[in-house]
């Protein structure tokens, strides 16, 4: 895809945008304004500001427990935020439940992979798409002829999204057996298939090696340009995030320290004292 | 045409069914069967509605309740007192059909009460309320005159046959094997699977918990009806927390989830009783160690890895002499 | 009778029938928090406790305090015993599993002691007898009153064993990361054994307590009161100690107090329906810990 197309000169510059010269289109996917979690009087998170546009790929950094995936629970609010809104396409997700939230447009995957381990990898890509599949409950009890069409549909659907991820010759395997990185891919497909404007990845490359991850890289790429869909990730393994990522946004202690460009980051200073610690200590 | 796997499989648990029920109905019409048999068809028919239905809320939901048998009590008391009032007005085609549906309705209402903690509560705090509903639902009816306190129900006509009762298991085992390939039942067993993971795929635990909750209750309601007009009185004492657990086992032998292990362990586990009663003072002993062992066998890991170790060393033995046969041949071809 | 008495009345005895309930909901709570198992199978040990002091007293012709102390070993060889033979192999089986199996086991206690002791009950030979200590219009049995003491003074020896003493210790680790635990060098089997013989003894000295307050006993006398227990147990929230104790006394007090003022035949509904109330209000329990999943 000719990326300088969606380059061209901005039309409006939100200050929370990383990458202020994108063209973030008239909305931003992802707005997420003064974010913050208290636990039990500790703030994990605080002030979090960020926008999020369309098609974008952003990384989302920072040393462990800096409160990365805590960001991702309140955005899926798993974790009810304390303070500030997010905005999903305009629309509030406060007051939401978690699968509310997932019609609105946010799908997720989990740093603990959590599959349906007992189910076929077909039924876990059904069970993502479960939203979009159209036929009631009547259907389901006496198969009737719109339950087959419904299934004959989501079946070709499946395949279509897992050869995506290059696994659709594995989709009668049952999930729970899965080699660990196809494990990781399938959380991913199974959140492509809620049909989302932003899908968050929790480290995606987490236990992959070399050649897995740099394939894991083109998989995400090819998803969002196929799915015209924003990806936002936490990683931990810099040539990934550094390679795919056209914003990052760096977290420390519960706050955001640097936002930018990958080249822009890589040579913050506050950035590198957070990773390794000041300099001569 | 290949057949999915999943299909094969339906088709041969219907086959088993119906093919079992086909011999003993025939069985049965020529007067083969001992009467110590033919009573015991309609409670086997019975025992199999229980243990299909509560695998929906245990091994679909993978919630564990200790109070199914309530919602067989419910059932038994409604579709009875349906019946009942209905003994003059109307003929027992008519009057039977609609007392199973009141009672399996009346059962679903229950189902939504009991379902409405189980929105906050999980594992064994489950557990205890649903026996506390149970308990309580016991407790009730046993103090209220109308239904006739401790003495029981009595009165209701002795409409219960094997041939309906096999009709009624046919589409109890309908609902739960569709539901299981559907939308709505795949939701269901995404919650069992990882909860957060279900929700995060858009599913709505609540609708579909009680979903689960209220399919379960109104078949076991439906098989409290059968009880009811198969003995024509009914006492509380019947639908204690001990006939919930006795149903939980039945769920548990036959494998969670499988509506197929369900219907079989069913069957062996009211028969099985049955059949020790030569042993007179020493079949519930007998019983009991029988349900220890299995369950040690069953799931302890060592057991279990034996077994795979066996079952390992058999197909090698297997392979082996297929390989030798292939060669064999290759040979006398060569 | 005037209003007061009466209420201190059935407060004292809710407290006697909370104190047996108590000590049965600790053995619950105290195996579940280890061993992370319902052992179904633990109110039959309060019969079995009856039962084995009935055989050591009527039988055997001992005193009864050699008897009381001989059904309290029993019941501890019984429950390690039980522990070792149908719970361990199933330690990493599915939860599921060790309950069905732990149903198996009570169905197997209550029908060996009805091989033992026949279908009708047996009276239990040990009593203070009906004498009652009156306290300005109160009047309280004396067995009443030792029900209470014992049961305190249990409760504060088993507060200090588990807070204090290395195998306390080494329990609470246990409960806390069972892996973790080994790792540090804590003999895991061990300790769940030693929990089931603590457990078993409570539940010996709830057989004893039951058999002076009902007079008989039978071979399903153990059931009700077990369940009872751990209503009393999950009410307090499973797992905590002082949650089993708090439980069990309030669980025996609501009981006494439904049957004096609304309905005797109700007790129990009402008794289960306070439980579901607590329930939906803290879902674990009145002093359980909050169980948050990391996501």
């Amino acid at each position: 895809m000719n990326r300088s197309v969606e380059r061209t000169p901005m039309v409006e510059v939100p200050s929370n945008a990383i990458i202020p010269e994108r063209d973030l289109g008239k909305m931003p996917v992802l707005d997420i304004r003064h974010l913050g979690i208290d636990f039990g009087g500790l703030t994990a998170v605080d002030d979090f500001n960020l926008t999020v546009g369309r098609t974008e790929i952003a990384g989302l950094i920072g040393p462990n427990g800096a409160g990365k995936t805590t960001v991702f629970n309140m955005l899926t609010n798993v974790y009810q935020p304390t303070r500030g809104s997010i905005l999903v396409d305009g629309n509030a997700t406060q007051g939401k439940s978690t699968d509310q939230v997932v019609k609105m447009g946010i799908a997720r995957t989990f740093q603990n992979i959590r599959l349906f381990g007992s189910m076929s990898v077909m039924d876990n890509v059904k069970i993502g798409m479960h939203t979009h599949i159209r036929y009631n409950l009547f259907d389901s009890i006496f198969h009737t002829p719109r339950y087959h069409k419904g299934e004959k549909l989501s079946r070709a659907r499946v395949l279509e999204l897992l050869d995506v991820f290059g696994m659709a010759d594995m989709a009668n395997h049952v999930a729970g057996s899965l080699p660990y990185g196809a494990q990781r891919r399938l959380e991913i497909v199974r959140a492509l298939a809620t049909e989302p404007k932003i899908i968050l990845l929790d480290e995606p490359a987490a236990g992959m090696n070399p050649s897995e991850t740099a394939e894991l890289m083109n998989n995400i790429r090819t998803m969002r340009d196929e799915f015209k869909i924003s990806v936002m990730l936490i990683e931990h393994d810099m040539n990934l995030v550094m390679g795919i990522c056209e914003g990052i946004c760096v977290l420390n202690y519960g706050r955001i320290i640097a936002k930018g460009t990958p080249e822009e980051i890589m040579s913050n200073p506050e950035v590198i004292e957070a990773y390794l610690g000041k300099k001569g200590a | 045409m290949k057949l999915k796997k999943a299909t094969v499989n339906k088709l041969i648990t219907y086959l088993m069914v119906i093919g079992m029920f086909t011999a003993i109905y025939i069985l049965n019409e020529g007067g083969y069967l001992s009467r110590q048999l033919q009573k015991m068809l309609v409670p086997i028919c019975i025992n199999i509605i229980l243990a299909i239905s509560l695998n929906i809320t245990v091994g679909f939901l993978g919630e564990l309740t200790l109070g199914h048998a309530a919602f067989m009590s419910v059932g038994a008391y409604s579709g009875c007192l349906f019946s009942i009032a209905m003994k003059e007005t109307l003929p027992m085609a008519a009057r039977f059909p609609l007392a199973m549906l009141v009672g399996g309705l009346v059962a679903a209402v229950f189902g939504i009460l009991v379902g409405i903690p189980v929105l906050r509560l999980r594992g064994d705090y489950l557990a205890i309320v649903t026996l506390a509903f149970g308990e309580i639902i016991r407790n009730v009816i046993l103090n209220i005159d109308f239904f006739g306190g401790a003495s029981g129900l009595k009165g209701t006509p002795r409409d219960s046959t094997f041939l309906i009762a096999a009709i009624v298991v046919l589409i109890t085992m309908f609902v739960a094997m569709n539901l299981q390939s559907s939308r709505h039942g795949r939701a269901i067993m995404a919650i069992r699977d990882n909860r957060i993971a279900a929700e995060s795929a858009g599913i709505n635990l609540t609708y579909y918990k009680l979903l689960a909750f209220v399919l379960a209750a109104f078949f076991a309601g439906v098989a409290g009806v059968l009880y009811g007009h198969n003995l024509a009185s009914i006492t509380p004492d019947k639908f204690d927390y001990n006939r919930s657990i006795e149903i939980l086992v039945v769920v548990v032998l036959g494998g969670l989830g499988s509506v197929r292990g369900a219907i079989i362990a069913a069957i062996i586990m009211y028969i099985l009783p049955e059949y020790l009663r030569f042993m007179k003072d020493y079949r519930m002993l007998i019983y009991s160690i029988v349900l220890i062992l299995m369950m040690l066998l069953n799931s302890s890991p060592a057991a279990i890895a034996i077994k795979t170790r066996i079952r390992e060393a058999l197909s090698g033995v297997f392979k082996k002499s297929k390989k030798t046969a292939i060669n064999g041949k290759g040979g006398s071809e060569a | 009778m005037g209003t007061i008495t009466k209420l201190l009345e059935s407060l004292l005895s809710g407290l006697s029938l909370g104190s047996i309930y108590a000590l049965i909901a600790l053995g619950y709570t105290m195996v579940y928090g280890i061993a992370k198992m319902l052992n179904f199978a633990h109110g039959d040990i309060i019969m079995a406790g009856a039962f084995s002091i009935i055989v050591f007293t009527a039988t055997c012709g001992l005193p009864p305090i050699v008897a009381i102390l001989l059904g309290i070993v029993f019941c501890m060889l019984l429950g390690v015993t039980v522990e070792f033979l149908a719970y361990r192999p199933l330690r990493k089986a599915s939860p599921l599993a060790v309950l069905i199996t732990a149903i198996g086991v009570s169905y197997l206690l209550q029908n060996v002691a009805q091989l033992l002791f026949g279908t009708s009950d047996t009276e239990f030979p040990i009593s203070v007898g009906n004498s009652a200590l009156a306290l300005g219009s109160v009047s309280v049995k004396y067995s009443v009153l030792l029900t209470v003491a014992v049961t305190g003074a249990i409760m504060i020896i088993l507060t200090l064993f588990i807070s204090k003493s290395r195998t306390g210790k080494a329990m609470r680790a246990v409960s806390e990361d069972k892996d973790a635990a080994e790792l540090m060098g804590i003999n895991v089997n061990r300790t769940i054994s030693v929990t089931f013989a603590i457990g078993s003894a409570l539940a010996a000295v709830a057989g004893l307590f039951y058999g002076m307050a009902y007079h008989y006993v039978g071979a399903t006398t153990g059931a009700m009161p077990g369940i009872k227990a751990f209503v009393a147990a999950v009410f307090g929230g499973i797992g905590s100690i002082p949650g089993a104790m708090l439980g069990g006394i309030l669980l025996g007090i609501i009981e006494k107090l439904a049957q004096t003022y609304i309905s005797t035949e109700l007790s129990d509904a009402i008794v289960f329906g306070v439980l579901i109330l607590v329930l939906i209000v803290k879902p674990t329990g009145l002093l359980g810990k909050k169980i948050s999943e990391k996501v």
